[in-house]
C-alpha cells in the first residue's frame, strides 16, 4: 500500500474517522445539537474526498476494493442519503428525550459499511461490508428503546440477518474451496455458465450468496421481514434501511455481474426472472389491503426492487445506466416518503395509521404537496423523477427484448396505483378525524428544508434528467 | 415560439391561481379565464392568420404532398431534452394541430365559466388542476416527439384525477380511481409499444430517436407491427372509449363535477381520435388494415350499445355519457374507413360532439345546482318552468341525434358515406345508430322537460352567463352545419398528408382516395381564393 492508495481511500478514512469522532466528543459533552454537527462535517469531508479521490481514479486498491468512479458515485449517493436521514432524525429523537448522541455514530458506520460494499470486489470486503452495515442496523432498529415494537423488530431483523449471513459466508466458503478464487473477477465466468451443467458445490454456493443477497434486498420470496421492521423500526431508520442499506447491496450485485452475460435460457437468469416477477406481484397485491402507511412503503419497496431486477437483467451499460437512474429516484422519492412520515410522528407513535393522512393537505398543505409528489413518483407519473426512473427501466427491458418481464412490470405497477392514490385520497378528499388521537407533529425546520430540496429533486430531475444521465453514464462506463 | 406560449400560459397561470386564491378566492376565476381565453385569442388569431398559408401548403404540396414534411407546418420548435436517450423537445402545428387547440382553449374557458358559480370549495386549486389539464393537452396535441407526446398524455391524468376525486359528486373517488387505473394501463402498453419501435428503428438505422417523422416508414416483421398497433389501440381505445374498453367512461364523466365532464368529453377522449389519425395509422397501416374488420364491429357495437344504453338510464348525466360511446363509435368507424370523406367527417365529429355533448353536461350541472337531483323520474314538465334551458336542452338533443342543418349531422354524414365505400354492412348498422339516437334524445327530452310537471319544483331560468354560453355553442354548431367548409378545410392537409402516409398500403387505394378528394374538394376549391 503506497501513501497514493490512502489518497484513495480517504473517503473511506473519513468516514471512520466521523463516528469515532462522534463518539469522543459524546463521551466528554453530550450534545444532540454537536452530534448532528460532527455527523454533517463529516458527512461533507466524505464528499469533498470524493473529488480528491477522482483525481486519481481507477485505482484498485489491495485486491479487495476498487476506487473508480462507479464506487465514488454510489459512495457520494450513500452519504448524501445518510445526510438527508441524519437531519430527518433530528426532530425524531429531539422529542423523545433519549440520548440520541450514539445513534449518529451507528448511522456513519452502517454506511461506511454500504462504502465498503459498493467497492467491493472480493468476497472478504463483500462480507465485511455487509455485516458492518447489518450490525449497525440491529442497533439502530432498538435506538429509541422505549418502545416494544422497536424490540421486537430489531431481534427479527437480528435473527434472519444473522442467519443469511451464515447462508452467504457458508456459500462463500463452498465457491472458495471448488473454484479457489474469492474475487469478483474471478467470479464472472462461473456466474456466466449459469448454474446448469456446474459443479453441485459451486451452484449450491452461489445460490446460498444469492439466497443472502436476496434477504438484503428484500425480494420476494426473501421480502418476509422488510413490512415488520418498517413498521417497528423507527420511520428514520426504515427510510435508512429502504434506500442505503439496498442500495449498497444493489449496487454490489451490478458490479459483480457486470461482466457477466447471461443467457437468457440459463437457470440463473431463470432464477432471477422468477424472483423479479414474484416480487413486482406480491409486493403490489399485498400493499392492496393494508391501512398501515409504513406497511405499504415495505412493499411498495419490494415492487420497486422488483422492477429494479428487470433492468438487472437486460445487462449491458443501458441497463446498468437505467438501475442506478431507478435507483437515485428511488432513494429520493423513498427519503421524501418516510421523511414525511418521520416528520409527523409524536413521541407516542410513529404516524403510521392511514386516518393520521386523513385532510392533511388541509392542516399542513406543503407537507401535504411533498407526500403527494413523493407518491406519484413512486407511482412513476410524469413531471416526477419516478416517471424517468421507471421509463429508463423499460427501456432498458425492451432493449434487451424481456417481453414478458416488462408486460408484468407494467400491470403490475398499475395495481400500485391503487394504493398510492388511497394515501392521496386520504390527505386531499378526506375531513381531518377531529375527535381521534391524531398525530401530527409541526415540521421542524430541518427536516422542512430537507423534504423542500428532495421534492424539488423530484421535480426537477424530473422534467430535465439530462445532466444526472450523463453523471451516471459517466459512473458506469468506468465498470472494467 | 408561439407554440410554447400555448402550453406555457396556461402552465403558468396554474399555479398563479393557486396563489393568489389564498388571498381572494374570486380572483383565481379571472385567472384561470385569462389563462384559458388568452391562449384561446392566440390560436383563433393564428388561424385566421394562417389560413392562407393552410391553403397555400396544400396547394403547393396539393394532393401529392409527401407528407408530414418540414415546409407543411405552420409552426414548429425543435430542441434537445434527453440527449442520451434520442428524446427531444418537438413541436409542430398543423391544420388539425389547430382544430384540437381551438377546441382545448374553447372547452378550458367553458369549464372556468361553468364552474363559476357552482365551485366554491379550493377555489384556487381547482382552477390550478383545470389549467394544468389545458396545458397538458395542449402539449399532447402538439407533440410529435412520441416521448414527448406520451409524457403530456399522462402528465394530464393527475389534474383530471384530483378533478373527479376532490369536486365530483356522490362516487367520486371510485370514479376516479377507475379513470386513473384504465389509462394509465392503457397508456404503459403504448409506451411499450413505442419502445419496441425505437428500438425497432434504432437497430435498422442506428438512429436511436422518438421523433415521429423518423420513426415513420420503420421496417418489422407485419405480427410485430400487429403488436405494436394493438398497444397503440389499446391506449387510444381506452380514451376514445370503444366498446369494451369504455367502462370507465360512464362512471368518469358522471361522477366528475361540471368542468371535469366538459373536459372529458370535450376534449380528453378526442385524444383517442386525435392519436390514431396522428400516429397509429399512419406508423402501422398495414396492420391497422388488418385489423380493419375487428375495428369496425368495435365501433358498430359501441355506437349501437351506447345509444341502447343510454335509452335505458334514468340518471341524466349518465345519459349524455353513454351518448358519448355512441357518437365516438362513429369516429372509430370514420378512421377505419380511412377515406377522405370519412375523415373529413371524423373531424367535423370532433368538434361537433365536442360543443354539443359539453352543452349537454353544462346543461345537466346547472339543473343539478337547481333542483340538486339528476334522476329524471324526480324531473318532468319542467319547459313551463324554465322555458330557456328547456329550449336550449331540446336545440342540444337535437344536434346530439343529427338533426340536418346542425353541424353533428354533416359529421355523421360523411362518416357514413366514406364508411359505405369501404363496408356497406357496417355504414347501415352505424345508421341504425342514428335511429335510435332519435329514441334517446327525444326520450330524455319527454322525461325531464315535457310531460306533467308533478314535482312542483321551482328554480331559476338561464342567467345572462349561462345564456351566453349557450348562444356561442348553439351558433358554431349551426355555422359548421350549414358551413362546414371552413372546418373542412383547416384539416384538409392533415387529412391528406395522414392518407400519403399510407398511401403503400391496402388502406388507401390511391385511385379511390383522389376521387374522392375532388368530390369533397370540387365543391370547395374556390373557397377562399
Amino acid at each position: 500500500m503506497t501513501s497514493g492508495d490512502l489518497i484513495t481511500l480517504l473517503p473511506l478514512i473519513a468516514l471512520t474517522v466521523t463516528p469515532v469522532v462522534v463518539m469522543l466528543a459524546a463521551a466528554f459533552y453530550r450534545s444532540h445539537a454537536l452530534a448532528l454537527a460532527l455527523t454533517l462535517v463529516g458527512l461533507a469531508a466524505t464528499i469533498v474526498s470524493l473529488f480528491v479521490a477522482a483525481t486519481r481514479t481507477g485505482r484498485q486498491v489491495t485486491p479487495l476494493l476498487s476506487f473508480d468512479t462507479y464506487a465514488l458515485f454510489y459512495i457520494g449517493l450513500l452519504t448524501v442519503a445518510t445526510a438527508a436521514v441524519a437531519i430527518l432524525s433530528w426532530s425524531y429523537l429531539q422529542r423523545r428525550h433519549v440520548h440520541p448522541e450514539e445513534y449518529y455514530m451507528l448511522l456513519l458506520t452502517a454506511t461506511l459499511g454500504g462504502a465498503v460494499l459498493v467497492a467491493s470486489t472480493h468476497f472478504a470486503s463483500f462480507f465485511l461490508g455487509l455485516e458492518i452495515l447489518s450490525v449497525s442496523l440491529y442497533a439502530l432498529i432498538v435506538y429509541p428503546i422505549y418502545r416494544d415494537q422497536f424490540v421486537e423488530a430489531a431481534v427479527k431483523y437480528l435473527v434472519l440477518a444473522g442467519a443469511t449471513s451464515a447462508f452467504l459466508v457458508f456459500g462463500m466458503a463452498l465457491v472458495y474451496a471448488e473454484t479457489g478464487t474469492m474475487t469478483a473477477s474471478g467470479l464472472a465466468p462461473i456466474l456466466s455458465a449459469g448454474l446448469g451443467g456446474q459443479d453441485v458445490v459451486v451452484a449450491l454456493g452461489i445460490v446460498l450468496i444469492l439466497v443472502g443477497v436476496g434477504f438484503k434486498l428484500a425480494v420476494v420470496p426473501f421480502h418476509m421481514w422488510t413490512p415488520d421492521v418498517y413498521q417497528g423500526a423507527p420511520a428514520p431508520v426504515g427510510a435508512y434501511v429502504a434506500t442505503v442499506s439496498k442500495g449498497a447491496v444493489l449496487a454490489l450485485l451490478l458490479r459483480y455481474f457486470w461482466p457477466v452475460s447471461l443467457d437468457t435460457g440459463s437457470s440463473l437468469f431463470l432464477v432471477f426472472a422468477a424472483v423479479a416477477i414474484a416480487s413486482m406481484v406480491a409486493g403490489n397485491l399485498l400493499a392492496l389491503r393494508q391501512d398501515n402507511v409504513k406497511r405499504i412503503l415495505a412493499y411498495s419497496s419490494i415492487a420497486n426492487l422488483g422492477y429494479l431486477l428487470v433492468a438487472f437483467l437486460a445487462a449491458g451499460e443501458q441497463a446498468a445506466v437505467a438501475v442506478t437512474f431507478f435507483l437515485v429516484a428511488y432513494f429520493a422519492t423513498t427519503l421524501v416518503a418516510f421523511g414525511v412520515v418521520a416528520a409527523l410522528s409524536t413521541p407516542e407513535r410513529d404516524a403510521e395509521s392511514m386516518d393520521d393522512y386523513r385532510g392533511l393537505a388541509r392542516t399542513r398543505r406543503w407537507t401535504a404537496v411533498a407526500f403527494t409528489v413523493a407518491l406519484f413518483s413512486l407511482a412513476g407519473m410524469p413531471l416526477t423523477v419516478g416517471f424517468m426512473g421507471k421509463f429508463y427501466v423499460v427501456t432498458a427491458g425492451a432493449g434487451a427484448a424481456l417481453w414478458a418481464l416488462i408486460i408484468v412490470l407494467v400491470l403490475t405497477s398499475t395495481i400500485g396505483l391503487y394504493y398510492y392514490t388511497r394515501i392521496v385520497v386520504a390527505m386531499w378528499v378526506r375531513q381531518p378525524d377531529e375527535n381521534a388521537d391524531a398525530v401530527g407533529a409541526a415540521v421542524g425546520g430541518g427536516s422542512a428544508a430537507v423534504l423542500a430540496a428532495l421534492t424539488a429533486f423530484l421535480i426537477v430531475f424530473g422534467v430535465y434528467p439530462a445532466p444526472l444521465i450523463q453523471l451516471i453514464e459517466r459512473a458506469v462506463a468506468t465498470l472494467p | 415560439m408561439i407554440l410554447l406560449w400555448y402550453i406555457l400560459i396556461p402552465a403558468v397561470a396554474a399555479p398563479l391561481a393557486w396563489l393568489v386564491s389564498r388571498s381572494r378566492p374570486d380572483l383565481a376565476r379571472w385567472v384561470a379565464l385569462a389563462g384559458t381565453a388568452l391562449p384561446l385569442a392566440l390560436v383563433t388569431w393564428q388561424w385566421v392568420s394562417q389560413a392562407g398559408a393552410l391553403k397555400a401548403a396544400f396547394v403547393a404540396h396539393g394532393p401529392g404532398a409527401a407528407g408530414l414534411v418540414q415546409g407543411t407546418w405552420l409552426a414548429d420548435v425543435h430542441a434537445t431534452w434527453i440527449a442520451p436517450l434520442g428524446i427531444s423537445f418537438f413541436l409542430a402545428e398543423d391544420g388539425l394541430t389547430l382544430i384540437m387547440l381551438v377546441l382545448t382553449f374553447a372547452m378550458g374557458l367553458l369549464a372556468v365559466l361553468a364552474s363559476w358559480r357552482g365551485i366554491t370549495a379550493r377555489v384556487g386549486f381547482f382552477h390550478f388542476m383545470i389549467l394544468w389539464t389545458t396545458a397538458a393537452l395542449a402539449g399532447v396535441f402538439l407533440s410529435l416527439d412520441l416521448f414527448l407526446f406520451y409524457f403530456f398524455f399522462e402528465m394530464m391524468l393527475i389534474p383530471m384525477y384530483f378533478v373527479i376525486a376532490l369536486w365530483g359528486h356522490e362516487r367520486r373517488v371510485y370514479a376516479a380511481i377507475k379513470f386513473f387505473i384504465f389509462t394509465q394501463a392503457s397508456g404503459l402498453l403504448m409506451l411499450i409499444a413505442i419502445l419496441a419501435l425505437y428500438f425497432i428503428h434504432g437497430r435498422a438505422t442506428g438512429v436511436y430517436t422518438f421523433d415521429f417523422t423518423q420513426l415513420l416508414g420503420t421496417q418489422m416483421p407485419s405480427g410485430t407491427a400487429f403488436l405494436l398497433m394493438l398497444g397503440f389501440f389499446a391506449a387510444f381505445a381506452v380514451k376514445l372509449p370503444a366498446f369494451p374498453l369504455h367502462t370507465w367512461l360512464p362512471d368518469a364523466h358522471t361522477e366528475a363535477p361540471t368542468a371535469g365532464s366538459v373536459i372529458l368529453a370535450g376534449v380528453l377522449i378526442k385524444i383517442g381520435a386525435y392519436g390514431m389519425i396522428r400516429f397509429m395509422v399512419p406508423l402501422f397501416p398495414q396492420a391497422v388494415y388488418d385489423f380493419r374488420t375487428i375495428g369496425m364491429i368495435l365501433a358498430v357495437i359501441g355506437i349501437i350499445y351506447g345509444a341502447i344504453m343510454a335509452y335505458a338510464q334514468t340518471d341524466l348525466k349518465r345519459l349524455v355519457a353513454y351518448t358519448s360511446v355512441s357518437h365516438m363509435g362513429f369516429v372509430l368507424l370514420g378512421i377505419f374507413a380511412w377515406n377522405t370523406l370519412a375523415l373529413q367527417g371524423v373531424v367535423v365529429q370532433i368538434v361537433c360532439h365536442a360543443l354539443s355533448t359539453g352543452a349537454l353536461f353544462i346543461l345537466v350541472g346547472t339543473l343539478q345546482d337547481r333542483i340538486h337531483t339528476r334522476d329524471m323520474a324526480k324531473m318532468g314538465g319542467l319547459w313551463a318552468v324554465a322555458p330557456r334551458m328547456g329550449g336550449t336542452a331540446m336545440f342540444f338533443a337535437l344536434a346530439s341525434l343529427g338533426l340536418p342543418g346542425l353541424g353533428n349531422f354533416v359529421a355523421e354524414f360523411l362518416i357514413l358515406v366514406g364508411t359505405w365505400q369501404v363496408s356497406r354492412w357496417a355504414a347501415v348498422l352505424g345508421a341504425v345508430g342514428l335511429v335510435v339516437a332519435t329514441v334517446y334524445a327525444l326520450w330524455m327530452m319527454q322525461r325531464a322537460f315535457q310531460g306533467q310537471e308533478t314535482h312542483a319544483l321551482r328554480f331559476d331560468d338561464l342567467v345572462p352567463r349561462e345564456t351566453a354560453m349557450y348562444a356561442a355553442l348553439i351558433a358554431a354548431l349551426v355555422v359548421i352545419g350549414f358551413y362546414p367548409q371552413p372546418l373542412i378545410a383547416t384539416a384538409r392537409q392533415t387529412v391528406t398528408a395522414a392518407q400519403q402516409m399510407t398511401a403503400g398500403s391496402p388502406l388507401s387505394p390511391e385511385a379511390a382516395s383522389a376521387a374522392q378528394t375532388m368530390i369533397v374538394d370540387g365543391a370547395t376549391a374556390d373557397d377562399g381564393q
